[in-house]
């Protein structure tokens, strides 16, 4: 038997909260060396999984399947291909510096890094499940130390924590409840004995017909659509990201919110192309709703993480839109976006999470000039801007590029409305830029130590993934694009046939 | 057809890694050391135009050139793996290449850039002496070197279109590099938004190209543009490649300041002079117009109402932005509206047809207007940032070096003869009337007369008449001059590469066209010359010992209105202030109390309804007792009146 080195990455953060139970609540520094420790084990699994997965092979790979409710025909299947490696590369780049993104958390020490750990477990679990069943599972396991941390570690600004917790799990709780429903439907349908989702898509031309197929995509639309912040099911995530803490805010907005899209791809359009083609359409037009919607909104915000909030809306909408071009450029260019989109917000949150640390303000007038204070958090901030503008040379611009060839063969004038986001992009994130970071040195933040040490990690990890991925962004969409093809979605895309737009 | 090479072009790729290199060393390690971080970038850039030299040789000089023209040498590695999208026309690989690409005109480019760099970044060392950002000022120029020699050498149009916002990030970087001014930190911004506006066009032209096509690659375009291709008519009876053509040309618009994106040039001064020199005038700000040249062909083959269109936007750039500079009195603002009219000048070439013409003027305007710049660098440097002109004089007399290269770059671009800007604005004028053009003639020559005029006013204000008291004026150290004598010898000879039988023309054409001799028309460049005197004498008489503007006394109005700028800048404040923050706020009102406001409503009825159900669960005994004798009498009630409908449930109460 070979080491199940997927299950040994779902479990270095547990084995990490585990030992943090054990621990003394004042020994604050252990915990946290614990916590860097247990995610940077994921992460250096995940980074072997990522370059040791064969591309010319394709499927899924590095395999496990362990039988758990026999009548239920539920499997504990893990596997990854190259949809989901990406998402599990992002979710521990992500969740390694969150840690160090919150190395300046004091209060109830233990408890936050227990739930950051379960918290990173859960979203993990969710790209690695092959068993829908154990996909739901996981995706439940996120919802609670969420709420937990936004209401003992959030903060109130427009809303207050409560309120933005509660919403935030409510909205995720009734988006699971229409899964729930969506995925029962589909067991039920499809033979009723097993929920490994490569069978129920062999399965869905011959037995899913295809106005069964449209309701239960309609229902799962509602649930991933609110959790990857679709219009006008979005409203819990600026609200959700301004209350929560800062690594609650970058494991968030960076992968939580790409189980939404990740569930698309793998249920939506995997097991149910029939209700994607009918949907795609209301999709492509809500999509660019989000587009330029939420940015225009961002441009009048005056909160940091309302603006970085509105804006990881907005960039949800381009993902949306390339998904349902149903197209193989246009899915490359959406799990790319996500990838992208996920490490960019994660060091905005996280910069922006330094800032309010050391100044205890968020409202964009009260700063200015921090550049000559904080050089350091400044390049921070210029990078995850850059990037959020979609500047070449950072990862982003290859995502949206992929996406925006992908899209306009398929929705020529949504997707120039879309690109046209791409100014407004722009406008917001460099007023924001030029507010916080230059214009004249305000003597009232001279005492502001610039960022050092543990808190260089989130700058220097993901600052180097975003160039990386821009310089040499074959790494990363090779393996997406053989994902694509090799996972069976791009037949099925095939069948569907969905022709060119009109003018090429 | 075997592409015969030089030994050198397979390392062209070098020229923009020295510069790359540089930044990284400055970047990462000698940051802490100003002089070491300078010395560093000097050599690198020095080592890419030795480089860059070596190249031009092999073009220009060793018989390969003349099978260049048409088929340019072309080395590339693969980039980016795409599905379905075709690398060049080979087929069964996908995707896009990352690449060199030489041929005469990046020759030319590729001298202009390495040659304007290494001299700003020399001249820069005395002029940014002393400054707290010393070695960031060297890193960001070097990375803007990386980035415009990439945009020079790109073999495809999606490389190209990287670096070319890659430039846009370095002027952004170095607008702003004195952050902690807001006049700069606003200038900053808006440059990056106006060229953005321009990028968005180009990039749905991109797009269009490759979705179209299969691949972006400068070469297998123009061929499959050829003969065969079906041009097909997609919207307003616009033809494919003419829609294709007319988005492109927004790119330009946006970085090469036409008309009405170039708001944002003028406010580019906020940045160190030097920046100005190599970045804003000379060369990033000529990558639309080198945009232009490298996709020629896309114009040729669309129809020729773009390329009437080209002509027409450039002209009236030239002249609008020529008569603004008539009423500015920062001494860089006028330098800085004299770009956009060169500009224009170079756009207007491209539009009427002689792409030869305008990479012409785009390499003898980068030489006067450098040293123009690194001229008023000197100037202002001396005068301890003074930059109104009203506020110099007479500097001629303790400034001669700088006196004197100014002088010759007046000369230059008032195309004097035989000046470098004389032969390539000749040039431009001459093929307008030729290719049936007389309108845009007019308006050019017209214009040539306006640039005299303000030139000339410029350099009789600032460096001859009285001297002012207050101003203790000082020749540049050498290290600052140096490049001006280099600059100003070019802007002496460098137009004589047209002559005799204009070389220059021969090598830099489009792709696949006739080499046709021109030979120089004398009775109109004789035109030319004497409109060019009357503006220079018309300003001298006007503004020789003047103390005040006389033109502002005799015409106010208008000389308001062109102090304001016909207040384009005013009309796009009040536009994003209104229009789009205004937007912005109503969604957000939108978002707050509608969309959450359907989202709280929910929740609110649902714990409305939840409270009021909530009242029957009171847990006390008593009144459940009540409930339930009120609803055994309720019950008795509705069976004994409504007797018989209700009798199944008789069987339940057993009551009668």
């Amino acid at each position: 038997m070979t080491f199940p080195v997927l299950t040994a990455t779902l479990l270095a953060p547990i084995i990490a909260a585990l030992v943090i139970i054990f621990l003394p609540e004042d020994e604050p520094k252990t915990i946290k060396i614990v916590a860097a420790l247990g995610t940077l084990a994921a992460l250096a699994m995940s980074v072997f999984v990522f370059f040791a997965y064969d591309k010319n092979v394709g499927g899924y790979q590095f395999n496990e399947t362990v039988q758990w409710t026999k009548d239920l025909g539920v499997q504990y299947a893990l596997g990854v291909d190259g949809i989901s490696l990406p998402m599990l590369l992002l979710t521990n780049l992500i969740g390694f510096t969150a840690v160090f993104a919150s190395w300046n958390i004091n209060t109830r020490v233990k408890e936050f890094f227990v739930l950051l750990m379960v918290l990173i477990t859960g979203v993990m679990g969710t790209f690695l499940a092959k068993d829908l069943f154990i996909f739901f599972l996981f995706y439940e396991v996120v919802v609670i130390p969420i709420y937990i941390m936004v209401l003992i570690w959030g903060s109130s600004k427009r809303v207050t924590k409560e309120y933005a917790g509660m919403k935030l799990t409510i909205y995720l709780l009734l988006g699971s409840a229409f899964l729930l429903v969506g995925m029962v439907a589909l067991y039920l349908k499809a033979g009723a004995d097993t929920f490994m989702i490569p069978v129920l898509a062999q399965r869905s031309a011959a037995l899913l017909p295809q106005n069964f197929q449209i309701i239960v995509f309609g229902l799962m639309l509602l649930g991933f659509g609110s959790l990857i912040s679709m219009f006008p099911f979005h409203s819990w995530s600026p609200d959700g990201y301004a209350g929560a803490p800062t690594a609650v805010s970058m494991i968030h907005a960076g992968v939580l919110k790409k189980i939404g899209g990740y569930g698309l791809i793998r249920v939506g359009i995997f097991i149910l192309p029939l209700g994607a083609r009918f949907w795609a359409p209301v999709i492509a037009v809500l999509a660019i709703g989000n587009v330029l919607y939420a940015a225009f909104i961002a441009l009048a915000q005056k909160d940091l993480k309302y603006v970085i909030g509105y804006s990881s809306v907005s960039h949800m909408g381009y993902v949306l839109i390339a998904m349902f071009a149903l197209n193989v450029v246009g899915i490359d260019g959406a799990v790319a976006q996500m990838f992208a989109h996920g490490v960019m917000a994660a060091l905005f949150f996280s910069s922006i999470g330094f800032v309010y640390e050391k100044s205890h303000t968020r409202f964009i007038p009260d700063l200015g000039g921090l550049a000559a204070q904080m050089p350091r958090l400044a390049i921070a901030f210029m990078i995850a801007g850059m990037a959020s503008l979609g500047l070449p040379g950072t990862v982003n611009f290859v995502a949206e590029f992929t996406i925006f060839v992908g899209s306009v063969r398929v929705y020529p004038v949504l997707a120039i409305l879309g690109i046209a986001g791409v100014i407004f992009t722009a406008v917001y994130t460099l007023r924001v830029l030029a507010n916080v970071l230059f214009g004249p040195r305000r003597p009232e933040w001279d005492h502001l130590k610039d960022i050092r040490g543990p808190e260089m990690v989130p700058l220097v990890v993901l600052g180097f993934v975003i160039i990386a991925g821009g310089v040499l962004p074959n790494i990363l969409m090779s393996i997406i694009n053989s994902g694509v093809h090799t996972s069976g979605i791009a037949e099925v895309i095939k069948t569907l046939g969905q022709s060119n737009g009109g003018i090429f | 057809m075997l592409i015969e090479m030089h030994a050198s072009f397979q390392w062209a790729w070098l020229i923009p890694a020295m510069p790359l290199l540089s930044f990284l060393i400055i970047g990462f390690i000698t940051k802490k050391w100003p002089q070491l971080s300078s010395t560093i970038s000097i050599v690198c850039i020095l080592t890419s135009f030795v480089l860059a030299v070596w190249i031009d040789f092999g073009i220009f000089f060793s018989g390969v050139g003349a099978s260049l023209v048409d088929h340019p040498f072309q080395a590339t590695v693969h980039w980016l793996t795409f599905s379905g999208v075709h690398i060049g026309l080979t087929p069964n690989t996908f995707g896009l290449d990352f690449g060199t690409l030489i041929d005469p005109i990046t020759g030319v480019m590729l001298f202009v850039v390495t040659l304007v760099a290494s001299l700003v970044q020399i001249y820069s060392v005395g002029y940014m002496h002393g400054d707290k950002g010393y070695a960031r000022y060297f890193a960001y120029q070097s990375l803007f070197a990386m980035s415009m020699l990439g945009l020079v050498l790109a073999s495809n149009l999606l490389e190209l279109f990287l670096f070319w916002e890659l430039v846009g990030l370095c002027s952004y970087l170095l607008i702003g590099f004195w952050y902690f001014k807001v006049s700069a930190r606003e200038a900053a911004k808006k440059a990056f938004i106006t060229t953005r506006v321009g990028d968005f066009g180009l990039l749905i032209a991109i797009l269009f190209l490759f979705n179209k096509f299969g691949t972006l690659n400068f070469v297998d375009l123009a061929k499959l543009m050829g003969p065969g291709f079906q041009n097909a008519i997609v919207f307003g009876g616009m033809s494919y490649l003419t829609l294709t053509a007319f988005l492109l040309f927004s790119g330009p618009i946006g970085k090469s300041g036409q008309f009405p994106l170039h708001v944002w040039l003028p406010d580019a001064m906020e940045g160190p002079t030097p920046v100005s020199a190599l970045i804003h005038a000379a060369t990033m700000v000529v990558a639309g117009v080198y945009l232009l040249a490298r996709t020629y062909f896309l114009f040729q083959h669309a129809s020729p109402a773009v390329l009437e269109f080209v002509g027409s936007l450039g002209t009236f750039t030239a002249l609008f932005a020529a008569t603004i500079a008539i009423a500015q009195n920062d001494i860089k603002r006028i330098l800085a509206y004299s770009t956009l009219s060169q500009l224009g000048y170079m756009v207007m070439a491209m539009g009427v047809g002689t792409m030869t013409a305008g990479m012409f003027h785009l390499m003898t305007h980068a030489f006067f207007k450098a040293l123009l710049f690194l001229g008023a660098g000197s100037v202002i440097h001396a005068l301890h940032e003074k930059q109104d002109i009203w506020d110099m004089g007479g500097l001629w007399k303790k400034m001669r070096i700088t006196g004197t290269t100014f002088a010759i770059a007046v000369l230059a671009i008032s195309g004097i003869f035989p000046f470098a800007g004389f032969w390539s604005k000749d040039e431009i004028l001459g093929t307008a009337l030729k290719n049936g053009h007389p309108v845009i003639y007019a308006v050019g020559l017209f214009t040539a007369f306006l640039t005299a005029f303000y030139m000339t006013r410029l350099f009789v204000i600032a460096f001859m008449g009285p001297e002012k008291k207050e101003n203790h004026p000082h020749e540049s150290p050498w290290m600052m001059t140096l490049p001006l004598i280099i600059l100003g010898t070019l802007s002496v000879v460098g137009g004589w590469v047209a002559i005799p039988a204009h070389g220059f023309a021969y090598y830099v054409r489009p792709w696949g066209s006739v080499y046709e001799p021109d030979p120089m028309n004398w009775t109109l460049a004789g035109i030319s010359v004497v409109v060019g005197l009357a503006g220079m004498v018309s300003a001298y008489g006007i503004y020789n010992g003047k103390e005040s503007d006389p033109l502002a006394a005799a015409f106010p109005r208008v000389h308001t209105v062109l102090k304001n700028k016909y207040y384009v800048d005013e009309f796009y404040a009040w536009i994003i202030k209104n229009i789009v923050d205004g937007i912005g706020k109503v969604l957000y009102w939108f978002d707050i109390y509608v969309v959450d406001g359907i989202v709280n409503g929910l929740a609110f009825l649902a714990r409305f309804l939840g409270n009021w159900f909530r009242k029957a669960q009171t847990g006390q005994l008593q009144v459940y007792a009540i409930v339930f004798f009120f609803a055994v009498v309720a019950l008795f009630l509705i069976i004994t009146i409504g007797d018989g409908q209700l009798a199944a449930l008789t069987q339940l109460g057993g009551v009668r």
